[in-house]
């Protein structure tokens, strides 16, 4: 099916070439980094994790609201999402490679990561988010992979194929458990300390993929003979407005526990994110555009006239993708880190090649994701009519 | 006999990796799987030993801000700990790396202060490093396990297998580490040719001077402060000095309520040690 | 029979072959002399007039084999398991497990000893981004 990937029009064409252009760009630029050492970044002694390690943080999330189809989908027998799941695994597939380069990225020696398995450290929770970053990279591909084979040939997927994708459900879940235990295990920095760390990535995760998920359907509608159908869009939204009141719910719960308490470990964070502290606040607009959109985008997805009317979706989730972006791959982090631990606040913004190689590796993700949906979008096209089994 | 295309390519695909992993498993010689034999090593005779290697600062024997440079200036000049402030003297927080440095009371203790505290009180310097926790939560979010326990209670860099992660230092609540956000080598003005360097791209902190105890010496620091000032001894032996001060005196430490267990003792109201 | 695209499939060929020959062609006229490390250090003649007989950790067979797995061994008992001395298995005498302090000390000229094989076999070990190599004097041409 790949060769599906290498015919198309000119602006597929077009498309590819600029993704391919940035992609060389942050290519360039990571060899400046790797030439120089970190140090080409805006990180530093108090502020060890940045915009890359925030980005992978991010993705984790978005990779894993592949679930909010497969469930619906194999569990509940969903069939609206037939046409759709395949998009939601390969946006995964995407979102996980992209979160795999963000790491290598963020190395200080990058030629020994192998170490990470050659001496195995089943204490660290980032050996395990090797593990099974790698392990749902491989069963999306798997599953994608062979459901769209079988769609393609007009036969139901063959009967191994549903214990990995029956596996792909907690599988994804873990990911991004695993993910938040980075940060919520740590004892020194209060303002990651929080149990509800899990349940808030897990939740701006179903809101944030799914709300990429919808924008890309709207976009692969515009540009193929693939409609993957209004009924499946709305159902969608439905899960994208629940999801981001649980997300904006267990934000709220936060600010509760950090200013209630009075405990100034806890506010201190909060407090440089949203209001300033000790003049510094840079990050100040960045988390009030944040907050806004979120409120905008929730009550737009939570009016059903609104959520109906597809372009005033589009624009919600547009917001709500946006909002979720600053929040978790750019505000979690630095909030973590300032103040440091000798209550000093020292900040952090990225550079230049910093912000390159970043885009490089966006560009990447979406040239790996134009390519995947290249394939499944010609697929459908080609069995339009014929019904899906499962 | 015919045979389709795909059932070709998967006998070919089984074929090499089979092949491929027989000839590499037959071509590592024994040795390599082997390492040492554990009685081909031994520890110097001359090494000093403990079950639990600890410190007890006394800043009260700290008077002049000479005490000070001096003991940082023999921890850092003697790792090669490079160098990195500005033309002007200020500090490049940018690439800054140390190893053990001087911070006032109110930073090193956060929380610990009151409002009526006096500033002189508040800015009182204290010498602060890595605390070689019992418990330490660097060592248990090390992905490669480059930052280990050594059995005499020092928690030990490997700079050999760091990844430069950093997890660790995000996960120190005492700010001990420093990265190499570039080759430091430019920076080291007095080379220690007894010493390695660090490269770009590694985590490095103090480790208590462990090269120096296998040839019987004290750590650097230990020895460059005025007398009294830095105690290094064997917590676990209930003969040493730093045991006595710490079971009888009052000493606080940095951060205690964490449970990691920090195993640098504040002594508060000085005192007469040797 | 009719090769179809045979133009294609020929600039194919030869651009492949330029890509597989190029070690060959690129280091023609490049003489590249058997190495030949030399042991004769004032520290190896010191030693040599001490005990008779010029004397590695190992036999030079297995040092020429085994130096990396060797250095690597040191390295992991050094750092992770605090051991210092090793015993040798051909001389039993006992050596300080350091390549700075320890190979180096002997084997103090990396130009004409370490750097003779690792040019010839193109190995570039990066023991050195951390540990210092010694400062080696220039030729004495007397």
């Amino acid at each position: 099916m790949l060769e599906k990937a290498l015919v198309g029009s000119k602006k597929y064409w077009a498309w590819l070439m600029f993704l391919g252009a940035l992609s060389l760009v942050g290519a360039y630029y990571y060899y400046q980094q790797f030439m120089y050492g970190l140090g080409i970044t805006g990180l530093h002694r108090d502020v060890t994790w940045g915009l890359y390690i925030g980005q992978f943080t991010f993705l984790v999330g978005v990779a894993a609201s592949a679930v909010m189809l497969v469930i619906p989908h194999y569990l509940h027998d969903f069939k609206t999402f037939g046409k759709i799941v395949i998009l939601g695994e390969f946006l995964a597939i995407s979102a996980v490679i992209m979160c795999i380069l963000f790491i290598m990225a963020d190395m200080g020696q990058p030629m020994r990561v192998a170490n990470i398995l050659l001496h195995p450290a089943p204490n660290s929770m980032v050996f395990w988010d090797v593990v099974v970053l790698n392990g749902y990279l491989y069963i999306n591909l798997l599953v994608g992979w062979v459901t769209l084979g079988a769609d393609r040939k007009g036969v139901a997927p063959p009967k191994w194929i549903k214990p990995f994708i029956y596996l792909s459900i907690p599988w994804a879940l873990s990911i991004h458990t695993v993910t938040a235990f980075l940060y919520a295990g740590i004892p020194g920095r209060h303002f990651w300390l929080s149990a509800i760390m899990a349940a808030r990535f897990l939740a701006s995760a179903f809101a944030g993929g799914p709300a990429l998920l919808i924008i890309l359907a709207l976009i692969v509608r515009k540009v193929s003979k693939f409609d993957p159908g209004k009924e499946a869009i709305q159902a969608v939204g439905r899960i994208v407005a629940y999801a981001m009141f649980a997300n904006v719910f267990f934000l709220g719960l936060e600010f509760f526990t950090a200013f209630y308490s009075g405990i100034p470990g806890h506010a201190q964070s909060f407090l440089y994110l949203y209001t300033g502290l000790e003049g510094h606040s840079e990050l100040v607009p960045l988390m009030w555009t944040s907050t806004v959109f979120a409120a905008i985008s929730l009550f737009m997805l939570w009016v059903p006239a609104i959520r109906k009317n597809e372009g005033l979706l589009a624009l919600a989730c547009v917001m709500l993708f946006t909002s979720l972006w600053i929040d978790k791959g750019f505000g979690l982090i630095i909030g973590g880190f300032v103040p440091n631990p000798f209550e000093e606040v020292h900040t952090y913004w990225p550079t230049m090649p910093e912000t390159m190689i970043t885009v490089g590796i966006w560009a990447i993700g979406f040239l790996i994701l134009t390519f995947l949906y290249k394939i499944a979008i010609t697929v459908r096209e080609e069995t339009a009519g014929i019904e899906i089994e499962h | 006999m015919s045979m389709d295309r795909r059932h070709f390519l998967k006998i070919a695909g089984i074929s090499s990796i089979l092949g491929f992993g027989a000839s590499i498993a037959q071509a590592t010689p024994l040795t390599l799987l082997t390492g040492l034999d554990p009685s081909q090593v031994d520890k110097n005779k001359e090494a000093l030993s403990a079950k639990r290697w600890a410190m007890v600062v006394d800043m009260s024997k700290f008077k002049t801000e000479d005490d000070f440079k001096k003991v940082i200036n023999a921890c850092h000049q003697t790792h090669n700990v490079p160098d990195f402030r500005n033309a002007d003297g200020s500090v490049n927080k940018k690439d800054e790396i140390k190893w053990i440095w001087e911070a006032p009371y109110e930073k090193a203790f956060p929380g610990q202060d009151n409002k009526y505290m006096s500033e002189h009180i508040k800015d009182m310097p204290f010498l602060v490093l890595c605390n070689h926790c019992d418990n330490p939560p660097c060592v248990r979010v090390c992905p490669t396990k480059a930052t280990f326990k050594l059995p005499n209670g020092i928690t030990m860099q490997d700079e050999h297998r760091c990844i430069g992660c950093r997890f660790c230092m995000a996960a120190c609540p005492y700010g001990s580490r420093s990265f190499n956000w570039r080759d430091p080598r430019p920076a080291i003005r007095n080379e220690n040719k007894e010493y390695p360097t660090r490269t770009r791209g590694v985590v490095e902190k103090c480790t208590f001077c462990t090269e120096r105890l296998a040839k019987g010496k004290r750590p650097v620091c230990v020895e460059a402060a005025p007398k009294g000032g830095l105690l290094f001894g064997d917590l676990e032996d209930p003969n040493s000095e730093i045991r006595k001060i710490v079971t009888n005196r009052y000493t606080i430490r940095r951060k205690s309520d964490l449970g990691t267990g920090p195993a640098i003792y504040y002594i508060v109201g000085g005192g007469d040690h040797a | 029979m009719k090769l179809y695209d045979g133009g294609k499939i020929f600039i194919g060929i030869l651009v492949f072959v330029a890509f597989a020959a190029f070690p060959f062609y690129y280091n023609i006229g490049k003489m590249n002399a058997r190495p030949e490390p030399k042991v004769d250090t004032p520290a190896i003649q010191e030693w040599e007039k001490q005990y008779g007989k010029k004397e590695c950790v190992e036999s030079k067979e297995f040092m020429r084999a085994e130096h990396m797995q060797l250095l690597n061994d040191w390295r992991d008992m050094v750092v992770r398991e605090d051991n210092r001395g090793y015993i040798s298995n051909s001389n039993h005498k006992r050596f300080d497990m350091s390549l700075q302090n320890g190979c180096m000390n002997c084997h103090s000229n990396k130009k004409k000893f370490c750097d003779e094989c690792h040019n010839y076999m193109s190995v570039k070990p990066y023991c050195w981004d951390c540990h210092i190599q010694p400062k080696e004097k220039e030729e004495n041409k007397s």
